[in-house]
């Protein structure tokens, strides 16, 4: 099972080795594809894990004991679609395939297991449509 | 063969008339000669939605009594033009509050199409026949007078496309454009897109009856920036952007299905804006004009983070379309701006519309001009 997410530190863990531990005890295969400290000393980072769903279940106990809050990138992402006018100029800030549009129907398709939380479309969405819950 | 548009109306109100959408006519185009689709066609529908900065509205907030002079007014905070007569004013699209400048005229805009209510202040110094000083109150559409949207340029005919060489993002009219150039945004509907049907402007001119934003409105005007001197294709298609039209209607009757305000990053406040106009099939050069594929219309790239934004490239929208365009022998993703699927339901509900004889087609009031071309301002001395 391979999922990307993003863990939310408080300020009282950020200088644990939180990962080291979900590689070792847990044999989790992470991938970091951001992190952020924020001026708070909050810390947001963006990983993409790959375990079987047992190991995983016990990743989330451990995160869950240190107050780190772990979701699928998808809930971090939101795009009100309803309100969305189907202009794409959202796609032409997304490297990672989330969004995009094209022949025939050229309608905005959102895919959010793509998203890497670059947050360009957050600001490129000229009716203020798109926002992302990462780091500040 | 040619139809006058006697023969034309005569037909929709007999309700046999033939109308289709551009896109329809470029698709039976590549069956169809333009003498074929000028004998069976009546009409075609254009339409565009996209960002169009020069647009604002007139508005008349009636008296109050004792009248005021209104000099200094604000909207919501935003401020809007006061200096015509008491209290008529000019809300600009791109004008924007002190406070947020990611909030500007045309949220105003928006808002009052969507029936909502503002905030009016304002003020006048107070005059023997204005002794009021100062007003405040809340305005809402059905509580106004007149409101008259007047857009000194809209409906550009083509644009260019625009990316960016330099190491850092731009943040333009034109969308993000990403360093090193990371992306190529454009912004028409291409085949689709009204004076890209009628590159010479024959059925489109002054009193031309438009879709604006839900109502009917008309073109009143050439557009300002209104440039005939652009090189143009085979097909008179200029090469970049050209003619432009200005467009008045009526914001009471307008729908926010087809106006939206937006802002652009660090750039500002504008107006995307739903236009449509139907072109009658008078000829088979009209026919051929209205034949006009994506493939046929050229669009130059050009890069925003040189100065004067020259051209880098040649492309067209079938090109750009693809999802990505060759500059300079790197191929790079393209984004659009403006949209096709809103351009797409405008051009369809005007089909509707016309076909249905609710939207009339008549023949211009005058034509546009045919030569005009565009100075750019420089600094000099009073002439002695």
């Amino acid at each position: 099972m391979r999922e990307k997410y993003i863990l939310e530190y408080s300020s009282a863990v950020v200088d644990d080795p939180v990962i080291y531990t979900l590689v070792k005890r847990f044999d989790i295969k992470v991938n970091i594809l951001r992190a952020e400290i924020s001026s708070g000393q909050e810390g947001s980072m963006l990983v993409d894990l790959e375990a079987d769903p047992e190991r995983l279940a016990e990743c989330r106990e451990y995160l869950a004991s240190l107050s780190v809050s772990l979701s699928p990138i998808s809930r971090s992402l939101s795009v009100r679609e309803e309100d969305c006018v189907h202009c794409g100029s959202c796609t032409g800030v997304c490297f990672s395939g989330c969004l995009s549009m094209k022949a025939p129907d050229w309608e905005l398709s959102v895919d959010r297991d793509k998203c890497i939380a670059c947050g360009l479309c957050a600001k490129a969405c000229p009716f203020g449509l798109i926002s992302l819950k990462f780091g500040e | 063969m040619a139809k006058s548009y006697e023969e034309i109306n005569a037909r929709i109100a007999k309700g046999e008339a033939v109308v289709l959408t551009a896109e329809e006519v470029s698709r039976m185009a590549e069956g169809a000669s333009p003498a074929e689709i000028a004998r069976e066609v009546d009409v075609v529908t254009t339409a565009t939605f996209g960002a169009m900065c020069s647009s604002g509205c007139f508005i008349n907030f009636g008296h109050t009594s004792p009248p005021l002079r209104m000099e200094s007014i604000t909207l919501n905070g935003v401020p809007v033009f006061g200096g015509v007569a008491a209290v008529d004013a000019y809300i600009g699209a791109t004008e924007v509050s002190a406070e947020d400048p990611a909030y500007g005229g045309a949220h105003l805009i928006e808002a009052l199409v969507r029936g909502e209510e503002l905030l009016l202040k304002a003020r006048g110094k107070g005059t023997d026949c204005y002794p009021r000083r100062e007003f405040e109150t809340w305005i809402r559409k059905d509580l106004v007078n007149e409101i008259t949207m007047v857009n000194p340029r809209n409906a550009y005919q083509n644009y260019a496309a625009a990316t960016n060489s330099t190491d850092r993002a731009l943040h333009t009219y034109m969308g993000s454009l990403l360093p090193r150039k990371g992306n190529v945004n454009y912004s028409t509907s291409g085949e689709l897109s009204p004076l890209l049907n009628d590159p010479y402007l024959r059925a489109i001119g002054v009193g031309t009856r438009v879709f604006l934003a839900g109502a009917q409105g008309f073109v009143s005007w050439r557009g300002t920036q209104y440039n005939t001197t652009k090189p143009r294709n085979a097909r008179g298609i200029p090469e970049s952007n050209a003619a432009t039209l200005m467009l008045t209607g009526d914001v009471k009757e307008m729908s926010a299905d087809y106006l939206r305000a937006a802002y652009f990053e660090k750039y500002g406040v504008t107006l995307y804006l739903g236009i449509g106009i139907p072109i009658p099939v008078l000829d088979e050069d009209m026919a051929a004009s209205l034949s006009v594929s994506n493939r046929d219309i050229p669009v130059l790239v050009c890069d925003y983070g040189l100065d004067g934004h020259p051209a880098i490239a040649r492309s067209s929208y079938e090109e750009l379309r693809s999802g990505t365009v060759t500059v300079e022998g790197k191929a790079i993703r393209t984004a659009p701006l403006s949209s096709l699927r809103k351009a797409r339901e405008i051009a369809a509900l005007l089909k509707r519309q016309v076909a249905s004889g609710a939207f009339p087609i008549a023949a211009p009031v005058q034509a546009l001009p045919e030569r005009s071309s565009v100075s750019g301002l420089v600094a000099r001395e009073k002439s002695r």
